[in-house]
């Protein structure tokens, strides 16, 4: 069931993390992230998810084990995308500024970038509001700002921690909808926090059920349902079975608390 | 809008008219001595009579003040910066510059005068307004270098962020309106600190505005006292709306407290 077909981008080797306060994050995770693929990690708080997501970025380091990138000689890619669950802005920068940063940071020019950043605006329907500053902007707009700096360097790996959680319902289901076509366009391997069972069914090839104390990978199931999904399947039989599933294993790990 | 523009502007206006009127009415029917206190019109003749010397008076204030604000605002934001790059400097130097801020420099002033010199009065002004106007800045921009956005200083080292980068980019904007707080802060106290020093320390060579208040209150001159007071206030006015006005320029597109709400 756990079989992957493409090549692992990404293998994670007993991963675990201790605080210095004693709080184990983390314990002997390991798992591998298939290139392309779109991955939920799911869970309670306090699971560990947003923990795994920063050490696959590299920002928390893991107090055991290893995260290797097959593909690329084992190293980390110095281009990795992050949405953070706050569209995270520079408040004092116009839309153009702020999609520019990560090139900026390179050093490289505005001129010379400035149709890639062109394009990524309009891939999530911005293209109108470069001279914006993110105040003048609602949240699901700021949402895709963080989006197109997140994806103006065409990364190969996406990841995003809890990106629509602080969104209503409505643009969040419009989120949801927009990165699965940017996924698919976008041959990305994207891999997902969220505590929503019905945003990770919804999204996923695969879901990773995480657990708490201490923070582990509980089960590791297939949504093997074919993409494009849109909103006809929220309605479907197999999407409410998957979702019934997964709620089930959360509940009878949770162990009644 | 219109309203609120009369609020403002015109009121205020009139209210000042208002009392000028009723001071110069109650000391010419009461027949108040003008060593007491004297008429609108008589500081007016005052201002105009000694024009060139209180101007100029102006001119050796401000220039205090500006230069012990200037060298705040390099003093305080240096070495805030130098504070956020290294906790351990921070710890080593930030109580020094309590202490510093705590200490009256009225009770410094006579030490700091000895030491520089009485050849060089001005630079002991420039100390003392200096020490009053500098630790707002210090503290403020501080205080703003540390709440730079967690997330966004991950996200700074995800794109491989130089320390430089981060400081520029980063924290240093994040700091603007904290910055901002403190010069504002900063520009009235570099201005006490300037008619302080003068108190104490006098005005060697060159005369401030501080010294002729003595100077005219010890020869009874009240009207010019009320001259060279008005002088330094209008001084007060302008460095506060200047300091206001760039403020407003540098948030309004961005910062919460320089926007207009609708309702």
């Amino acid at each position: 069931m756990t079989e992957m077909s493409g090549t692992p981008l990404i293998d994670l080797q007993d991963i675990s993390k201790t605080y210095d306060s004693g709080t184990v994050a983390l314990q002997s995770v390991s798992t591998s992230i298939a290139q392309g693929s779109f991955v939920s990690l799911l869970g309670p708080s306090g699971c560990g998810k947003s923990t795994l997501l920063r050490i696959i970025a590299g920002l928390v380091q893991p107090s055991a084990g290893t995260v290797s990138w097959p593909s690329t000689d084992g190293a980390r890619p110095s281009d990795i995308g992050f949405v953070f669950q706050d569209a995270t802005l520079m408040p004092w920068a116009s839309v153009f500024d702020n999609v520019y940063l990560p090139f900026k940071l390179r050093g490289q020019s505005a001129k010379d970038v400035g149709p890639q950043i062109m394009d990524a605006l309009s891939r999530v329907g911005l293209a109108d509001f470069t001279k914006s500053f993110p105040r003048e902007l609602s949240g699901g707009m700021k949402m895709r700002v963080s989006i197109a700096r997140a994806l103006v360097t065409r990364p190969p790996v996406l990841l995003m921690d809890e990106p629509f959680a602080a969104l209503d319902e409505f643009t969040r289901e419009k989120l949801d909808d927009d990165l699965l076509a940017l996924w698919q366009s976008e041959n990305w391997t994207v891999i997902f926090v969220t505590h929503s069972v019905y945003e990770s069914v919804y999204l996923s090839e695969r879901v990773l059920v995480m657990g708490a104390r201490p923070g582990r990978i509980l089960h590791d199931m297939m949504i093997d349902e074919p993409h494009p999904r849109g909103r006809a399947f929220r309605a479907t039989a197999a999407y409410g079975q998957r979702c019934a599933e997964i709620s089930d294993a959360l509940r009878h790990d949770a162990g009644g608390a | 809008m219109e309203n609120s523009r009369l609020l403002r502007i015109l009121v205020p206006t009139i209210v000042g008219i208002a009392f000028l009127v009723l001071w110069e009415v109650a000391v010419r029917v009461k027949g108040v001595p003008e060593f007491v206190l004297p008429a609108p019109s008589r500081i007016g003749e005052s201002l105009i009579a000694n024009f060139g010397s209180l101007m100029f008076s102006l001119w050796i204030t401000l220039r205090v003040t500006l230069s012990a604000f200037v060298l705040a605002v390099i003093g305080g934001v240096g070495l805030a910066v130098l504070f956020s790059q290294s906790r351990l400097i921070e710890g080593a130097l930030f109580p020094y510059a309590v202490v510093l801020q705590v200490t009256p420099v009225v009770s410094i002033a006579p030490l700091i005068l000895i030491w520089v010199g009485y050849d060089h009065v001005e630079v002991a002004l420039l100390i003392i307004a200096w020490i009053v106007a500098f630790f707002p800045i210090l503290s403020n921009t501080t205080l703003g270098l540390r709440s730079a956005d967690h997330n966004l200083r991950d996200l700074f080292r995800l794109y491989g962020a130089s320390r430089w980068q981060i400081l520029s980019e980063l924290l240093l904007p994040s700091a603007m309106p904290y910055m901002l707080a403190g010069m504002k802060i900063s520009g009235g106290l570099a201005l006490i600190g300037a008619v302080v020093a003068e108190f104490v320390a006098g005005s060697g060579t060159s005369t401030g505005l501080a010294w002729r208040i003595i100077e005219a209150g010890n020869r009874l001159d009240i009207p010019k006292m009320f001259a060279a007071l008005l002088l330094l206030s209008a001084l007060g006015i302008v460095i506060f709306f200047a300091l206001t006005w760039a403020e407003h320029r540098l948030l309004r597109r961005w910062h919460e407290s320089a926007l207009k709400r609708e309702n």
